[in-house]
């Protein structure tokens, strides 16, 4: 019947050891009362909270004095820790232009490495909602041109590879499912139709991203003919009505009927604006290109996903199926495998988003530059504030000598100095943390637009409390173990009579400090001047066509078929277009590429394939592109079927001296040839940072293969009316399509919009790196200006000028600031040139953005410090010698 | 500065270690304290610093007692009400007194 001895080791650990012996004695003795009232067990429990209850600051680690007969000097009395806290805050009140800058500067800094670290935390969770995220990879082929060694991989993989992957590496992979592209479809419902963005998989895409399923269950794909809805699409499409076992027409051409509904997949994943699911099998049986390649191992037009079994790892998996080509493709492919050194290969769910740029044929970056670049931004950053805040607050603490100097005369040990100034540090420490909620809650709005993200402070997330926490601790510490350890080991006798003298190389680290802050600035600088002058270089990039008052209209609706001409027709009768042409594809992507092209002189080993556009006969008026030789299709030539228009481009691949009349013939079944009939000026229809590819422009021309519509709005009508006409044009005609148009001009600058944001995000943080870096030098000088106030006024009354003294006390920041910009120059020349060489098609880095940086930090610099130099300049030095 | 400010807890430690006298000890106030509060839930570090305090105060003195089998051997802090803390009492004792006679009557009935 004793009490738990855990617990007596605890009283002998924290308690007192003066009072070890009585207080123990007491309480086992009640504990003895106690069991013989209550009960052992519950006496123990009682006992327990006892201890618990002696566990408190009044005997916590507390040099017992109840006994002595003198008090000890003891470093927690709450009447010093008031004391500390009033003179901080008087110290605080009296300076308030230094605590001003003091606190929000370190805020500032603080705000930005924080949203930067929200965004880069939200880049790096992409995709890890979903529960298989380690298990699920997409398959890629990766082959090495036998001409030139290049090595390229393929997203795109045939239709049966999915079936003998599932087949033969069963063992291996839980799931295996064929997915068509995702693409905006029309859902009819009823009379009403609802463009979503939606995508076909074959079943066990809710086993695979773990779908929560609202209504319906796991199962509710196996029946083919069903799809599952997203919560926010079954809301606006059904409203309140139960939405299982609706029938949805999708795209006017079959129906699909609803058995499930799923929650919202987050945004920042890959099927984040997926708001409805099909069944990839359905798709096949109504899409006859999609049926007819079933069998087909020479067209790859699906991507497969994968998800690993639960026990096999992705490496495991990936050394299985690489060997796929020898192991288990048909005979032909066997056999040229080893020529092309075919392979295949996972790549996983993790590489996606962040790894979306390949190179090689493999993952190799994207997204992670950035989310590196912006880390480092972001440390950087709050390097800055740090820097600044040490800076002052070390300036500042040489002002309190006398302070310490006082009170050690009356008793205080160093300890106690260390603790008051380690103290105040995290006082505005913290401070400026609350500052920073304020600062961070303010914009987080206007920073989620300009990033495109849906971020906000994790106020529940405990990592974010410790990280935070560790943060301003490693701060406060920093910027006040100097003056801590510094001031505290002054002697009173010495500061109290005035003889203290900071020696000769006190503010050189406060100088070093000031070049890397400044350095960190003008490489900032320079950085967001290239990125905006890359963007620009590429918007002005010559397209080849004019995108001016160009709308397209994409008519998937299968009701077209016999309208387009009429269409077209009344649109230039009406005098609302003043050309309309159709294509296959819009002017501002590539969606075909085709290979197995001969030409005269060709070597046999080149198998690049080129992109092909089909068109009619007014394409190249409408979008008007420039003719360099030759001639656009007419219909005056009869014989255009046979024609083909090449641009430059693949005019200078296929290396014919005169292009025009010479054939290309297809090697491929049919045997066709087309003439060369003209030459067109490059249209930049992909990436304006990349070349462009080779084109072939062929006449089409049966309309009803040519599913975009080009028209050039008659520039004597206002935009908004011809919209409403092509509109009502387009519902007299065929009233079951709804009418979607797209400005192509629109569409061309969605390619500028990653660079762009990137851009203003650099600027944003660009500028508030070098507004930091000021508010610490404008505190700096302010300070050193006020050391030298009796200098000045003594160099005044001996007759030095306003100008003399200008110089003599903006000299040095200048010479600091150009020290920085030495440093700064080539540091910043590398990175910017390494992100530049990205681009194939780049700007040149030039000698004036370094000039220009340069100017503008020094031209900011003499602003800031000679605010404070001239106004220390034009004191009546009879007040400034007359002070003390 | 005055007398020392008296807390209402510790005014009652103080009472029962004047009534306890002699043998006022932690667990022995606790319980006495205990019994005459109709079992309210005395805990022994809320007594043990209140005796600390008081003491600090000069309420009361303390000394060890000896050795004796009961607990392990431990000794006993016993604790003595001192002429101060006694007149102390008492002040608050009229104190209250002349506050509840000032009292009106009547509210009472």
């Amino acid at each position: 019947m004793k009490p738990p001895a855990w617990l007596d080791a605890l009283v002998k650990r924290f308690l007192p050891s003066e009072l070890y012996e009585e207080l123990l004695g007491d309480l086992h003795e009640q504990f003895a009362f106690q069991a013989e009232e209550f009960g052992v067990q519950k006496a123990r429990w009682m006992y327990f909270f006892e201890v618990i209850r002696f566990c408190r600051p009044y005997f916590l680690r507390r040099p017992f004095s109840a006994h002595s007969k003198y008090s000890t000097s003891y470093t927690y009395s709450p009447a010093m820790i008031r004391n500390y806290f009033k003179i901080a805050f008087r110290n605080l009140l009296k300076h308030k232009g230094y605590s001003f800058i003091n606190i929000f500067g370190l805020a500032t800094g603080m705000a930005v490495a924080m949203l930067i670290g929200l965004w880069v935390w939200d880049e790096l969770s992409y995709n890890k909602s979903f529960r298989n995220y380690d298990h699920i990879a997409q398959v890629y082929n990766h082959v090495t041109e036998p001409l030139d060694q290049k090595q390229v991989e393929g997203s795109s993989q045939p239709q049966p590879m999915a079936k003998v992957l599932r087949e033969k590496y069963g063992h291996i992979f839980k799931h295996v499912l064929l997915v068509q592209w995702e693409g905006e479809t029309t859902l009819g419902v009823g009379n009403d139709n609802y463009i979503k963005r939606g995508q076909f998989f074959e079943n066990g895409v809710i086993d695979m991203f773990s779908l929560k399923m609202l209504k319906g269950s796991k199962e509710s794909l196996n029946d083919s003919q069903g799809m599952i809805l997203s919560e926010s699409a079954a809301k606006s499409i059904f409203g309140d009505k139960d939405p299982i076992g609706e029938a949805v027409k999708l795209d006017n051409k079959f129906y699909c009927k609803v058995s499930g509904v799923y929650e919202d997949i987050p945004q920042n994943s890959t099927l984040g604006g997926i708001h409805f699911i099909g069944n990839f099998e359905y798709l096949r049986t109504n899409e006859k290109w999609i049926k007819n390649n079933e069998e087909r191992w020479d067209a790859s037009s699906q991507r497969i996903f994968v998800q690993t079994a639960d026990n096999v790892t992705m490496e495991q998996a990936n050394a299985a199926v690489r060997d796929f080509y020898l192991k288990d493709a048909p005979d032909n492919l066997k056999e040229l495998a080893p020529k092309y050194k075919a392979i295949l290969y996972l790549n996983p769910m993790k590489n996606w988003y962040l790894y979306s740029e390949f190179k090689d044929g493999y993952p190799a970056t994207g997204r992670i530059t950035f989310v590196w670049l912006f880390s480092i931004v972001g440390i950087f950053v709050l390097l800055l504030a740090c820097i600044n805040f040490m800076n002052l607050s070390t300036a500042r603490s040489e002002k309190r000598a006398k302070e310490v100097g006082i009170r050690k005369a009356v008793g205080s040990i160093k300890s106690q100095l260390v603790n008051q100034f380690l103290g105040e540090s995290f006082l505005v420490v913290g401070l400026a943390f609350f500052v920073m909620l304020g600062i961070v809650g303010a914009s987080i709005g206007g920073f989620n637009e300009l990033a495109d993200k849906q971020v906000s402070i994790p106020f529940f997330n405990v990592y974010f409390w410790g990280i935070s926490f560790i943060f301003l601790a490693a701060t406060a510490l920093l910027s006040g173990l100097y003056p801590a350890f510094y001031l505290s080991s002054f002697e009173p006798v010495k500061v109290l009579k005035g003889t203290i003298r900071l020696g000769k190389y006190a503010s050189l680290p406060r100088r070093v400090l000031v070049v890397v802050q400044f350095t960190v600035s003008v490489v900032l600088i320079i950085g967001t001047i290239v990125v905006y002058q890359q963007i620009q270089y590429a918007q002005n990039r010559p397209v080849g066509y004019d995108r001016s008052s160009l709308v397209r209209i994409s008519m998937d609706d299968p009701n077209f078929e016999n309208s387009k001409l009429v269409m077209k027709d009344q649109l230039l009768r009406n005098g609302i277009a003043s050309n309309v042409a159709f294509s296959n594809m819009p002017v501002t992507s590539v969606w075909d590429n085709w290979g197995g092209f001969d030409w005269k002189g060709k070597n046999p080993d080149a198998e690049s394939s080129f992109s092909v556009t089909q068109l009619d006969e007014d394409f190249g008026a409408t979008i008007q592109w420039k003719v360099k030789q030759g001639r656009n299709f007419s219909k005056e030539f009869g014989m255009d079927t046979a024609a083909v228009i090449i641009n430059e481009s693949a005019a200078k691949y296929l290396a014919l001296k005169n292009p025009i009349g010479e054939y290309i013939t297809s090697t491929g079944d049919g045997k066709r040839r087309w003439q060369i009939i003209g030459v067109i000026e490059d249209l930049v229809a992909e990436s304006p940072y990349e070349p462009v590819k080779m084109g072939l422009y062929m006449f089409q021309r049966n309309v009803r293969a040519l599913g975009q519509m080009q028209i050039k709005i008659n520039p004597n009508l206002p935009m908004s009316e011809a919209l409403t006409k092509i509109e009502a044009t387009q519902k007299k005609l065929v009233p079951s399509a709804p009418f979607r148009y797209f400005f192509v001009d629109e569409e061309y600058s969605k390619k500028f919009t990653a660079e762009q944001r990137i851009g203003k995000l650099a600027f944003l943080f660009a500028i508030l790196a070098i507004m930091i870096s000021c508010l610490g030098l404008f505190g700096l000088a302010s300070f050193i200006a006020e050391q030298r106030t009796k200098e000045i006024g003594i160099r005044k009354v001996l007759g030095a000028s306003i100008t003399n003294l200008w110089g003599l006390l903006s000299k040095e920041f200048v010479l600091l600031v150009v020290i920085s910009l030495f440093i700064a120059s080539p540091v910043a020349y590398y990175f910017m040139n390494n992100w530049i060489q990205k681009y194939s098609y780049h700007t040149a880095i030039s000698w004036w953005i370094f000039v220009a940086a340069g100017a503008g930090a020094l031209i900011i610099t003499l602003l800031t410090v000679s605010f404070q130099a001239i106004k220390a300049a034009l004191v009546n030095p009879v007040k400034s010698l007359k002070s003390e | 500065m005055g007398r020392s400010y008296l807390g209402e807890f510790e005014e009652l430690v103080l009472l029962t270690v004047a009534v306890l006298e002699g043998t006022a000890y932690g667990v022995t106030i606790a319980a006495e304290l205990k019994q005459r509060m109709n079992n309210r839930l005395i805990s022994l570090s809320g007594v043990h610093i209140a005796l600390y305090r008081l003491e600090e105060k000069g309420f009361v003195v303390s000394e060890l007692g000896g050795a004796t089998s009961e607990r392990g051997g431990r000794r006993k802090r016993f604790f003595r009400i001192t002429a101060l803390g006694k007149r102390t009492l008492a002040e608050m004792r009229q104190v209250r007194n002349e506050l509840w006679d000032a009292i009106p009557t009547p509210s009472f009935s």
